[in-house]
This record gives structure tokens, sequence and C-alpha cells, in this order.
């Protein structure tokens, strides 16, 4: 019993010390390892503890849940990896939810503190599935990328969580009716998800990534508060809190609250009308769709910029930033910011990235798309410890970022970027802005960049065709 | 053995303060991968999914509870696994030449 215990304790040390391992590129990989082993031992110990190691249809449902994770997790692609990340998530979700459903129907839950969490963990649990699996199935595209928003959105978001929040009650007072009651608590949860989920869209994703992934931590401790398990219960609590951690640096760094996020104010919708619909465009304009007009400002902003010819300011410059945003990753162009780094460190020039901390999908999206091409860790910075240097820096390359640079986040008041912390792009000398077309980003805010008249080069179109022909020039 | 309410409550507040405190020293240059590593942890769901499972006094829960083990064990292996080729993937200048 007690040794049960000790070794409960060990194993969260072993998961804490392999997640402090995390914090650092050279060790990540062994910590990783750590919590990997931690988690296996914590099945076999649990199993061994309630003596059902010889439950068949545990370790059947074991192996299934084995072999499909292993070919799921080494058949995918990075490209994939945000919805793969938000898939999984929905599933630890489900699970936690299932468990609370059980708890109910085992007789386990004689005490008060039992369906109290049970119910929590039923609503959280379903929220962080239904929840993920939207956020998911946007991120594939399987669902529409914009933001979708109902008529009376907020009043069925609130409405639907204060139903849920009052069900979780009755399902707590009164045992004769849980059959019932579940099967509501579940609908109203479904609906609170889906009225969250759905008018999250583009630059919101990173936010709502983090806390479903703290959602699903915060499922997990409080369905093992439910079944008396206290490694789960530990573990879900670290997990909870690093999503919530994730949340509010992700928050930040968009400057909006989580509070907002949570009722479904989103940064779109906080925009004025007028640019709502072209940034909604922007973003999600995919390249096979150049539209004619996008064309025709696109030509008259290469006569207007010819001046400074690109090429030969790269060939010149010695001290040059890449800002990669979430277009990079539409282009598929990693491989190709990867070579015009190389090319300009053969021409004897210094290549830093600079990485805003929402510029992508999801948390350190561009970190690991740089990180699939062999882009050395050392060369990308994070947006406080560059941002100083781009007043003394020759060029500043953008690939297919737009509000994270925009400088209107400083002097606009009133628009939904303003105060947010961006990249100091424009103080430096010259600015080659690689992206797809003119439109405003996700946030709807026109960029001061594009209309500036000198040392601004526009390259629009598709990034990694942009890049292609620069490459074949600087050559 | 019922461990009592209060007991699990401040293991958890415990917890969530401890993992703060570690999270908050990683660099955002591995954000995806400790996303996907707490994701992975969350899938640890699995140990209630064993033991209600092993206890159902019913088919219907031990259904249920077969399938929350297989989704909770995707959850885990998937997420380790992706936080594994992700991490494997970071190199520093240094190390690319050792390799070469």
């Amino acid at each position: 019993m007690i040794l049960y215990y000790v070794l409960c304790a060990i194993l969260v040390l072993g998961i804490l010390f392999g997640i402090s391992m995390m914090s650092r590129v050279e060790t990540a990989v062994k910590g990783n390892r750590l919590s990997a082993i931690c988690s296996a031992a914590a099945i076999l110990i649990t199993m061994f503890y309630y003596h059902i190691l010889t439950d068949w249809l545990l370790w059947i449902c074991i192996a299934i849940g084995l072999v499909i994770g292993l070919i799921w997790a080494y058949r995918i692609k990075m490209i994939q990896m945000p919805q793969v990340v938000a898939l999984f998530n929905g599933l630890g979700g489900a699970a936690s939810a299932l468990v609370a459903i059980i708890v109910f129907y085992s007789g386990l839950s004689v005490g008060g503190f039992s369906r109290a969490t049970a119910a929590l963990a039923l609503v959280i649990g379903v929220v962080t599935l239904v929840g993920s699996l939207i956020a998911g199935g946007k991120l594939h595209g399987i669902l529409a990328q914009r933001p979708v928003v109902w008529t009376a959105h907020q009043a069925i978001t609130i409405g639907s969580l204060v139903v849920s929040l009052i069900l979780i009650v009755m399902l707590i007072a009164i045992p004769d009716m849980q059959t019932v009651l579940i099967i509501f608590c579940t609908l109203f949860s479904i609906l609170f998800a889906i009225a969250f989920a759905i008018r999250v869209g583009g630059a919101d994703m990173p936010i709502t990534i983090s806390l479903l992934n703290s959602f699903s931590g915060v499922a997990g401790s409080i369905a093992g508060m439910a079944v008396n398990d206290i490694l789960l219960v530990a573990v879900g609590g670290v997990v909870g809190a690093s999503g919530l951690l994730l949340t509010q640096i992700m928050c930040r760094a968009m400057n909006r609250s989580i509070r907002d996020i949570l009722l479904g104010k989103t940064s779109v919708s906080a925009s004025s009308q007028s640019g709502t619909d072209s940034a909604v465009a922007a973003t999600e304009t995919t390249s096979a769709e150049v539209t004619g007009t996008a064309k025709e400002t696109a030509d008259a902003a290469e006569e207007a910029a010819s001046a400074d010819d690109p090429v030969e300011i790269l060939r010149a410059a010695k001290d040059v930033i890449i800002i990669p945003g979430y277009g990079m990753a539409l282009a598929q162009a990693q491989e190709l910011v990867k070579r015009l780094a190389d090319r300009l460190e053969e021409n004897g020039g210094r290549v830093r990235f600079a990485i805003h901390p929402v510029a992508g999908r999801m948390p350190g999206h561009m970190n690991v798309l740089l990180a699939e091409v062999d882009v050395p860790y050392e060369q990308l910075y994070e947006m406080e410890q560059i941002n100083d240097d781009f007043a003394t820096c020759d060029a500043v390359v953008i690939i297919g970022a737009n509000d994270v640079v925009n400088p209107a986040a400083r002097s606009a008041e009133g628009t939904p970027i303003y105060g947010m912390p961006v990249l100091n792009a424009e103080q430096a000398a010259h600015v080659i802005i690689c992206n797809y077309d003119l439109k405003p980003g996700y946030a709807g805010v026109d960029n001061p960049l594009y209309s500036r008249k000198e040392g601004v080069s526009l390259l629009l179109g598709d990034a990694a065709e942009t890049l292609a022909s620069l490459l074949e020039k600087l050559q | 053995m019922e461990i009592m309410p209060f007991i699990l409550i401040l293991i958890f507040i415990i917890a969530t303060l401890v993992g703060y405190k570690l999270i908050s020293n990683v660099p955002s240059l591995l954000h995806t991968p400790l996303m996907s590593g707490m994701n992975a942890l969350s899938g640890l769901a699995v140990l209630g999914a064993l033991t209600a499972t092993a206890m159902a006094m019913n088919t219907g829960s031990r259904i249920l509870g077969g399938l929350a083990v297989i989704l909770a064990m995707i959850n885990v292996v998937g997420g380790f696994g992706v936080t594994n080729r992700m991490l494997s993937m970071f190199h520093s200048k240094k190390q690319e030449g050792d390799e070469a």
C-alpha cells in the first residue's frame, strides 16, 4: 500500500524531471523519453496495484491503442502537426469523459465528491473532445477555416455553458435521474464546445489549441479525483497548468484576454466591419485562387517598388533577418527559405530568423517547420531577443507574415491589433515582403509597410514561387 | 483505499503550481513539442480508464471503458511519438558538423 504511494510519487517526480529537461534543446529528447517511460511504468504499477493485470480486455485495448498511436505518430507529415496535436488532445478528453460516465454506473460513485468530480470531468472532457475535433477539422481544411458566427452567438455560448453547469449540479443532487441528466449534460457541453470553437479562425488558433490542451489536463485530473487515482490527479494538474501558461503567453502576444477568447470574442469580430471580409479572405485564400485584382495590384506594386531591387539589396546585405509567418506554411516554402538563408550566408552575410510567438497555427509552429528543413536552432530568435536588432540590420525578408509585423499595432488605436507586440521590421533599412497579396492580415488592419515608398520591396504571389525566382536571380 | 477529497484537491493544486513553475522555463522555440508532450501526458487518463473498466459492473460500462483505454492509449503513444519526432529534428550547427 505505502509502496504504491511511494512509487506514484517517484513516477510523478520522474515526469516532472522529464518536463524540466524539455526546457533545453540538448536534453529535450531524453526528457520526453523519461516522461514516456514513467507513463508506461505508471500503467503497469496501476494495473498491479488494482490486481487487474489478468484482465484480458484491458490488454487487448492497450494493444489496439498502442498500435494505432504508433502508426499515426510515425505516418503523419510534419505539416499536419497542428491538427494531429488537436486530434490527440481530443482523444484524451474523450477518455476522461468516458471514465466519468463509467463512474456514474459503477457503484463507485457513492460519495458526493465522486459524483461532483465525475460530472465535471464529463463536461470538460466532452468540451475538450468536441472543441479539439472542430479545431482539428478547421486546421485540416475539412471545416471552413474562417470564423463562423451565428446569430446570437454570444447568447448561445453563455447559455449552453450555464445550462451545462446547472445540469452538473442536478447530476450531483439527483442520482435517480442520472441517465437522462448525463445525456443532456453531454448535449449541452457539445453545443458549448461547438459555439466556442466554430468562431475561432486563423490567427486565434494558437490560443485555442493551447487552451484545449489545458482543458484535457484538467479533465484528466478531475477524472482522476473521481476514480481516486493520485497519479492522474497530479499529472493532469501539471498538464492543465502548462496549457494555461501557453494560453497566457499566446494571449499576451496577441493582446487579448483569456475570457474574451472563451466567450468567443475573436480578433476578427472586434475589428471594424469594413475590414473583416477582406481580412478573412486574405488569410484563407490559397495559392490556387489567384484573383485578377490581386495580380493587378501586384503588378502596380512591383513597378512602384522597382527602385529598390531586392536582389541587389540581398546580395550586398551582411546582416539579414527573416520573418516567417503562416504564409510560409501555406506555400510550403520552408525548404526554399532555408536555401535562401544558405545563399545569403555563402555571400558572407549573417542570417537570423525572428519568430513571433503567435506566428502560425500553434505555439512554436514556425520553429518546428524550420527545424524540419535543418535550420540550426541557434538561428531562431524570439521576439524579445531580436527586436532591438532590426534597426541595425541591412535587410528584412518577410515571408507570409502580416499582422505580426504590422507597425499599426503601435499607432492604430481602436483596431484589434492595437497594443499587440510586433516585430520591428519597419525599422530595417530595407524590407522585402514575400506575401501573397496586399490584403490586410487576419486582423483586418491595413499594413502601412505596403504603402511605404522607400525601403520596401513587395514580391507578391505564392511564397514558394517568389522565393524560387529570387534564388535564381541571386545565383 | 479511499483518499480524502481534501488531499486529492491539494495534490491537484500543488501539481498545478509546480507544473506552472517548471514550464515557464521552456523557451518558445520548444513550445510545440512541449504542448504535444503535455498532450501525451493528458492521455494518462488511461490510468482511470483501466481501473474503472476493471471494476465496471456491467457489459455496457466495460465496453465504454475499453473504448476509453483505446482512445487514451492512442493519445499517450501518439503524443510521445510525435514529440520525439519533432524534438529529433532540432539540430544545432555543431551537431551538424559532427554528423557530417
